[in-house]
């Protein structure tokens, strides 16, 4: 009988296969005397957690906030967030593996989601998220993922480059959008979300 | 049906000028007339703006098509915190609607917001943005601070005595904070779990306060109805489905894009007329008309008029209104296993039916496309669809069962087929 990777669809967690730890003391929330967290950041979640009536209500601004200053949510980056917020690093690390943007491993600083979603693949999606991933090859610098559908159907087939939407993309695209973000230019100006007029004929300006 | 074909509504309610340049301006946005709706809702009573939302019969334009006004009565009157989310997670795929709206039009959404707020007696706001639309989230951000600047938004909005505030929420990305529930949870820093209903947002939603939830376009569409009158709005569309609505339409299409139509239009207008139909030479096999959680039409469906209850009436829905158009090039099996797969990344997990499910059901996929299936699977996989609809918290699950059973239903030779010569190939 072949064995079947139990966890192997959907689950994100990292460790899911690693035995626990039963003697370790249970998690508290890390000591300001401490922990060093960069100012900026400091000031920055404060900010996001004055804005709710429930503080708690920031977490999610305040990891996007750590994972900028750090390049992921490395357990530095938790722990910076849990301090200011009073929370304990097991919360935040539960909330962040639920979601696609939070990186738990290191991964590229410049992020290329390619939409593989189906209408982005209908229009060959499949086939440039290959070729991304085969130009970009072992680049440290890069993060190529293929990404659920990113709202974007209308240029398909497209991606999000470091959060610029650029599309339609053409198979021979690929060179000239890694050179652009290699040489920290604006990604293929001419195919820009920013600057696609509306499809209705009768919207007008 | 309807005497106008789109080509021929002169008026866009929310498309109008919308690439002026500066539009996202509170500058042009005014010179065009912004704010001036809720200048008239401020002078009116709470309930009288709620008459007119009642009166517009205006149907949420996320995907339930619920109809707004009786969703803002739903609200408990008193005095105590209310709260106003705007969902603006738009991850449903095909989608991308509100997307331009609060990219071209950020005050617009606001302007709904305030107005949907003041009839609601909600004081606090909160739009809540997936995290991919960096740029719309930005816009919105600034166009905020402007609103703000003007006294359109914050304390005793221009000297009335209504007040509300509004935080942008940017979200991380998962589909499942789409869904109302998971919506509230992970706007109190949880993961996007769906809460059980009842309790319905209306009574115990935010922070278990009273809620009202309504998608971008709904309340994009608020201040034309404060504009022209409840009763002038529902004499557009069709009796169900008043209004006009815009279209999101994708795939194999040679002018992809929004639309904004008046609802009851034949689709074919839609898929033909504006987006041009697939490439010459091609037909169309199948199509999405509400987002991919709708169950699919196919070529023959094409003169059925586009609005709620049409679609109803045809097995399927409205949804978002996203049309993904698939031509006959494409092998039926793809799009399901595109679709399950989707669902299967997505589901969060909480319930069995939906988790279990759509593992099995691309499971079950994979083995027919590499040609380990027997005819059986077919109906097996079938009845698997049927025991996720309704078993769980959330339609996550429904929402691929949908699609997934009408295409088991409608292209069962098509799939028996591919799996015969697959498992030729493999033998």
């Amino acid at each position: 009988m072949s064995t079947v990777p139990r966890f192997a669809h959907g689950s994100r967690v990292p460790g899911w296969d690693m035995a626990a730890d039963l003697d370790k003391d249970p998690a508290t929330v890390p000591d300001p005397a401490t922990t060093s967290v960069p100012e900026e950041l400091r000031a920055d979640i404060e900010g996001h957690m004055a804005l709710y009536p429930d503080p708690r209500s920031a977490i999610l601004p305040a990891l996007e906030a750590a994972q900028r200053v750090h390049g992921w949510c490395s357990p530095e980056a938790i722990d910076q967030v849990a301090c200011v917020m009073r929370l304990t690093p097991a919360e935040l690390v539960a909330v962040a593996t639920f979601y696609d943007m939070l990186e738990t491993t290191p991964v590229g600083r410049h992020s290329v989601y390619v939409c593989t979603n189906i209408s982005c693949s209908l229009c060959g999606a499949d086939e440039l998220y290959e070729a991304m991933r085969v130009a970009a090859g072992d680049d440290p610098e890069f993060n190529v993922r293929s990404f659920e559908c990113l709202g974007a159907c209308d240029i398909a087939p497209m991606a999000s480059v470091d959060g610029a939407y650029v599309g339609p993309l053409a198979l021979s695209d690929v060179p000239q959008l890694l050179e652009d973000i290699r040489a920290g230019r604006e990604v293929l100006p001419e195919k820009q979300l920013a600057r696609r007029a509306c499809a209705d004929p009768g919207a007008g300006s | 049906m309807r005497p106008n074909p789109p080509d021929r509504m002169t008026d866009r309610l929310l498309f109008d000028h919308i690439d002026e340049p500066g539009l996202n301006t509170l500058e042009v946005y005014q010179r065009r007339g912004g704010y001036e709706a809720l200048r008239k809702a401020l002078s009116m009573p709470p309930e009288a703006v709620l008459h007119e939302l009642e009166a517009s019969c205006l149907r949420g334009r996320g995907g339930a098509g619920f109809q707004m006004g009786k969703k803002v009565s739903f609200l408990p009157k008193g005095g105590m915190d209310k709260y106003l989310v705007c969902n603006a997670d738009e991850s449903e795929p095909g989608t991308f609607k509100d997307r331009e709206l609060m990219q071209k039009s950020p005050h617009m959404l606001i302007e709904g917001i305030v107005i949907a707020a003041h009839a609601a007696g909600a004081t606090r706001s909160f739009i809540y943005i997936r995290g991919e639309y960096v740029l719309q989230a930005d816009i919105l951000d600034a166009a905020l601070a402007e609103a703000r600047a003007a006294g359109f938004v914050g304390e005793r909005i221009l000297g009335s005595d209504t007040s509300l505030s509004m935080v942008v929420h940017r979200g991380a990305g998962a589909y499942i904070c789409g869904e109302e529930t998971g919506l509230l949870d992970s706007l109190e820093g949880k993961r996007g779990n769906p809460r059980l209903k009842p309790p319905f947002p209306a009574n115990q939603g935010l922070y278990q306060g009273p809620t009202l939830i309504n998608n971008v376009e709904t309340l994009c569409t608020v201040p034309s109805i404060l504009r022209i009158g409840g009763d002038e709005y529902a004499k557009l569309g069709v009796a169900t489905s008043t209004g006009t609505k815009l279209v999101s339409i994708s795939g194999h299409v040679q002018r992809p894009g929004n639309y904004e139509i008046e609802l009851g239009i034949p689709s074919r207008e839609i898929i033909y007329g504006l987006a041009g139909g697939p490439p010459e030479g091609r037909t169309v096999k199948c199509w999405f008309p509400g987002g991919s959680s709708s169950p699919v039409l196919t070529g023959d469906d094409l003169d059925i008029p586009y609005d709620f209850d049409s679609m109803a009436k045809a097995g399927t829905m409205l949804g978002s209104g996203a049309i993904i158009v698939v031509d006959d090039s494409t092998p039926i099996l793809d799009v399901a296993l595109k679709v399950a797969k989707f669902y299967r990344h997505e589901s969060c997990g909480k319930c069995t039916p939906c988790r279990e499910g759509t593992n099995w059901t691309v499971t079950m996929l994979e083995r027919i496309d590499a040609g380990e299936a027997t005819p059986m699977d077919l109906e097996i996989m079938a009845s698997v669809q049927e025991h996720i609809i309704g078993n769980c918290l959330c339609v996550l699950g429904d929402a691929m069962a949908m699609p997934i059973g009408s295409i088991i239903a409608k292209f069962k030779d098509e799939l028996e087929a591919h799996m015969a010569s697959k498992r030729l190939v493999a033998a």
